[in-house]
């Protein structure tokens, strides 16, 4: 069996579809769940009780709507550029399912533990702008494309803050594996010595995901529903779960980068007990109280303020980091690599 | 097998995308032709064993370049047919471009000598004991520093030429300074009034109507304006 598996090209494909399934359908249960916590986490916070009637604790509400908005109609507007117009969702589902491939859940354990990782996640997460922007433009109406161009504006400029905050962590990592990056945590999570960047990047991991209070590309009091105003039916759940999937993508991203991913909190003997993706997910479901908690407790930004932090804040902010960074560690002599290859 | 398959199906689709980008009639469906190029050029890197160009093409080129070349293709209005008019007159240029390009890629692929002096490329530098990203680094800051640099510089020019061309001051636009707010004193805005009880609006001095002056009530200095725009300005007057 185990000969099948690991040494033959139809056993090969058979392990990779599992491993696959064994990503997805928790991510998918996780998206149920956490839009389930994220309307107790609200009710409670606003003194509600939030969802509690549908199931023990309202716990089967989202299958309930889930299945409510599978039988609704899927409504295609007349002008609207057909082909383009049903892409969009599946594009952005897509996008947000197969960035899950390079995540590392234990030491070593992921689907794809390539080299270039990091650079992987970034480059998938950059993507998600399109998904916005078709669907914006093929909807054929003004709110929707105004929430389209609005939110290609705005996941553009918090990339640029994005990257820079992820290149001074590989400075000190001097690795693009995933893995690699976790392991140099072993001692201190990034989070501590980079404090300042962990701020930054949680902000604009914020707007990258457009959630409150970046919400601009769907801010319902001027622009109706923003990009996916003229969806319905399963082409607007498609969009519903590629955005949860996107926060919860987001905060993996996040606690592998700043907070050790798998990691223990010290690796002393109780801690060490528990298994690495118990962490990860503990770690995940932290920060997306926090996301949580950012919604319910901030008002929306304006659009030129969004823009200001982006550009005039974050972006010097995490260069003149960076550049702190690289000088630390050149006069320190820590720079991974200085000692076998003599730089400088 | 499997990787000439998948240099195949790359290759193909790399194609025929960039025979669309230049066929559509839609310029949105061009720039998405465009990006489905650039993603099977990535596949093509990769297949190579380049997969930190392959990431920075799409990080760069897809998730970057072709957004803002989209968002504006988008809002713009263009009108296809009028561009197609000029068909004829650039044909020839466009030809020698990419007859030009034909011929660098022969003499590259085929190594073939123009000078003889030159030095070969520097083929495989990442299949060695380094890795692709630290070969490209080392090739990029160490070996080339300077090119390098005077790209940079040449970038730079351009990007301060293109704030320039566009940056200008329109004095209605309404601009937010936030040093500004935060200087912001209740003392500069705020005016605190004695009201007899009973009495009529004017003859409080009609305080609901501020810029009509403050009347019979002993005028107070004019409370500060810390921005006066020229709509405001005509209703002071």
């Amino acid at each position: 069996m185990t000969q099948f598996l690991f040494h033959s090209l139809a056993g090969l494909l058979i392990l990779t579809v599992l491993e696959c399934l064994a990503i997805l359908v928790p991510l998918l249960m996780a998206v149920a769940y956490l839009v389930y916590g994220e309307r107790k986490v609200l009710g409670a916070i606003q003194l509600r009780k939030g969802p509690n009637t549908v199931g023990p604790f309202g716990l089967f509400q989202t299958f309930a709507d889930a299945i409510k908005m599978l039988t609704k109609e899927t409504v295609i507007p007349s002008g609207a550029n057909r082909a383009l117009y049903l892409f969009a969702p599946f594009l952005t589902f897509v996008l947000a399912m197969i960035a899950w491939a390079v995540i590392p859940t234990n030491n070593g354990w992921a689907i794809a533990d390539i080299n270039v990782g990091v650079l992987y996640l970034f480059a998938v997460s950059s993507l998600g702008v399109y998904g916005i922007l078709i669907a914006g433009w093929a909807s054929n109406s003004k709110y929707a494309f105004m929430g389209g161009l609005r939110s290609a504006a705005q996941m553009v400029s918090y990339e640029v803050s994005l990257g820079l905050v992820i290149v001074s962590i590989l400075l000190v990592v001097g690795s693009l594996n995933l893995n690699d990056i976790i392991l140099a945590q072993r001692h201190v999570w990034f989070a501590l010595p980079m404090l300042p960047m962990f701020v930054i990047f949680f902000i604009s991991t914020l707007a990258e995901t457009n959630r409150a209070p970046f919400d601009l590309p769907e801010g319902e009091s001027e622009l109706v529903a923003g990009f996916f105003v003229e969806y319905s039916s399963l082409a607007f759940g498609l969009f519903f779960l590629g955005e949860y999937m996107n926060m919860i993508l987001m905060s993996a991203m996040t606690s592998i980068l700043f907070l050790g991913g798998w990691l223990p909190p010290v690796g002393i003997a109780p801690f060490t007990w528990v298994p690495g993706p118990i962490w990860l997910i503990l770690k995940i479901v932290f920060l997306l109280f926090m996301f949580i908690w950012v919604r319910a407790t901030f008002p929306r930004y304006r659009y030129d303020q969004l823009m200001r932090l982006g550009w005039k804040v974050f972006l010097p902010c995490s260069l003149a980091w960076m550049v702190l960074t690289a000088c630390f560690l050149m006069a320190t002599g820590l720079l991974p690599g200085m000692q076998t290859h003599g730089v400088g | 097998m499997i990787t000439q398959l998948a240099f195949y199906l790359f290759a193909t689709v790399l194609v025929l995308s960039g025979a669309m980008v230049v066929s559509a009639r839609n310029p949105v469906h061009a720039v998405l032709f465009l990006i489905l190029g650039f993603f099977n050029a990535a596949g093509l890197f990769l297949i190579a064993g380049a997969e930190f160009l392959a990431m920075i093409l799409v990080i760069v080129y897809v998730g970057a370049v072709a957004v803002l070349f989209l968002f504006v293709v988008m809002m713009l209005d263009v009108n296809f047919n009028q561009l197609r008019e000029g068909l004829q007159r650039y044909a020839p240029v466009g030809g020698a471009v990419g007859v030009a390009l034909l011929a660098e890629l022969v003499f590259t692929v085929g190594r073939l000598k123009l000078v003889p002096a030159a030095r070969p490329l520097p083929v495989g530098a990442g299949s060695g004991t380094v890795s692709n990203t630290e070969a490209l680094g080392r090739l990029i800051y160490t070996d080339y520093i300077l090119l390098f640099q005077a790209c940079g510089l040449v970038l730079l020019v351009a990007m301060i030429g293109a704030i320039v061309l566009t940056l200008r001051d329109r004095p209605s636009a309404r601009r937010q300074d936030v040093g500004m707010q935060h200087a912001r004193v209740p003392a500069d805005t705020l005016e605190m009034m004695e009201l007899k009880v009973g009495a009529s609006v004017d003859e409080l001095g009609g305080y609901l109507r501020p810029h009509d002056g403050y009347g019979a009530v002993a005028a107070p200095s004019e409370p500060r304006k810390l921005r006066v725009s020229p709509e405001d300005e005509h209703l002071g007057a």
